[in-house]
């Protein structure tokens, strides 16, 4: 273990996660459920009904003032002009070679305001990249880390359990609004979620984190925790920063080309460009085990490529992953074999996403 | 199994693996510790028959929904018998660890190796 506990940060949810017997692990620098009553029930309840995380260890950057538009088009892939006033936008940091530095969300949150949700690890760096790049705007960078709990309900079910607790109208997919829920006021409500469910993520200020979070688990969400979160993304095809996304790929090659607008002169645009046009030597597949074994990060392919996610899909019961893959082996239907701790093991590849839509 | 339970028949290594000695053959599987650390097992990948283990080095891996582990060996041998209800049947493991979740059967090399091991009350102290 590389900290002692003494070390890591705890979410304004620790107690709560401790009375519920939740396992907490060393994440990014954050002591984090991993699960409460086990990572299947979890993510099935998610699948099936609806669940809660606290991912409150993922950081928040709040971009405002006249030349907010201009720094985040410089910084982030997509169109950021196309944001709409309380719309939502996936994008990803690159450097100047092309290289991802994150992946995120950004929030519309005024006509020159923005929030852009980090990942944990990767936060401390993108707010340096970010207050670089401000020097000399007319612009302010904020850490809003500190001043925001995040609250994730997923499921078929999310929408209707915090309708019951919200005054006022939930924000629509890929939209956001500022509600008061379950008393807390001010809480900044998002269409989004990262386990291919419907849902919502709530940002919510620290004291009043475990109203929300008490509230939503009486009205009948289960408690997931991170580990859940990990199978229902890998089902779902997202990617995770440090498995399929890193400074030494790009995102043609990983597949998210369609969140990169070149033309805006994004930094790292011209790498991405080239790649976009000239190809890439790998491409991120999303593949299925048709035996036993699961495939784990890092388990090489056989003939080039590497496994970079791997586990057990709990809907389908046997062992999915996403793997870079040389291009010409890429096609949906292609077999290829991985080892996996020295047995060798045969995997398809199968279109996004791994479960269907209509599981 | 959701209590933590430890028989004082068995007898138990420092990897959290558990031997059933009978005669010159034990019966290995891992403890009620070592499944709750893993969670909820989906994987068993069993060792040939015939095989040599040796106390203390891996003869076998299970794996969780989030990640794999090596299953130690608590005495030397040959496995004589591998638990094949764990192929289609992984969360024996978690269930009954002592019973249906139990993993091989081994003709023990050098029986003298029992000695080392702790003793119920020994191992469940070394867990605290």
């Amino acid at each position: 273990m590389a900290a002692g506990t003494e070390t890591l940060k705890r979410t304004p949810l620790h107690d709560r996660h401790v009375a519920a017997g939740a396992r907490l692990v060393p994440f990014a620098g954050w002591e984090m459920p991993v699960q409460y009553a086990g990572i299947r029930a979890e993510h099935m309840a998610v699948r099936e009904r609806c669940g809660i995380f606290d991912v409150s260890h993922m950081g928040e950057i709040e971009t405002s003032g006249p030349g907010a538009e201009a720094l985040l088009g410089q910084l982030l892939s997509n169109d950021v002009s196309r944001i709409a006033q309380h719309g939502a936008q996936y994008s990803v940091l690159c450097n100047e070679q092309g290289g991802v530095l994150d992946d995120l969300f950004t929030y519309r949150l005024g006509p020159d305001r923005y929030m852009t949700v980090t990942n944990a690890s990767n936060h401390a760096s993108d707010l340096a990249w970010f207050e670089r790049h401000a020097a000399g705007c007319d612009v302010t960078v904020a850490d809003r880390l500190a001043d925001f709990a995040m609250l994730a309900i997923q499921g078929p079910q999310a929408r209707s359990l915090v309708a019951q607790l919200a005054e006022g109208e939930l924000p629509a997919r890929f939209r956001t609004r500022e509600l008061t829920v379950a008393g807390a006021p001010g809480v900044l409500a998002c269409g989004t979620g990262y386990t291919g469910e419907d849902g919502v993520e709530l940002l919510v200020a620290p004291d009043h984190a475990g109203t929300v979070w008490d509230a939503v688990v009486a009205v009948g969400a289960t408690p997931a925790g991170l580990g859940a979160r990990d199978t229902l993304r890998m089902e779902a095809c997202f990617h995770l920063y440090g498995n399929d996304l890193s400074a030494d790929r790009g995102p043609i090659e990983a597949g998210l080309g369609w969140c990169c607008k070149e033309d805006t002169g994004f930094i790292g645009s011209d790498a991405v460009r080239a790649a976009r046009e000239h190809g890439t030597a790998e491409e991120l597949v999303p593949f299925a085990i048709t035996g036993p074994g699961i495939a784990r990060q890092g388990n090489p392919v056989l003939g080039g490529g590497e496994v970079t996610s791997g586990t057990l899909s709990p809907v389908l019961g046997y062992g999915i992953g996403m793997a870079y893959l040389p291009v010409d082996r890429t096609e949906p239907g292609t077999t290829f074999e991985i080892d996996v701790r020295g047995k060798t093991r045969t995997a398809e590849v199968r279109t996004k996403p791994l479960i269907p839509e209509e599981h | 199994m959701a209590e933590a339970s430890y028989p004082p028949e068995l007898s138990y290594h420092e990897e959290h693996d558990w031997a059933r000695i009978d005669g010159d053959v034990a019966t290995f599987g891992v403890t009620w510790y070592a499944q709750d650390q893993l969670g909820e097992v989906v994987f068993f990948d069993p060792p040939t028959v015939g095989k040599s283990v040796r106390r203390g080095d891996p003869y076998a891996e299970v794996e969780s929904v989030k990640a794999v582990s090596d299953v130690v060996a608590p005495l030397s041998g040959e496995i004589v018998e591998v638990n094949e209800g764990l192929a289609n049947g992984p969360e024996a493991i978690n269930d009954d660890p002592y019973g249906e979740g139990w993993m091989v059967k081994v003709r023990l090399s050098d029986p003298a190796e029992v000695d080392s091991l702790m003793d119920a009350a020994a191992y469940e102290e070394s867990l605290s």
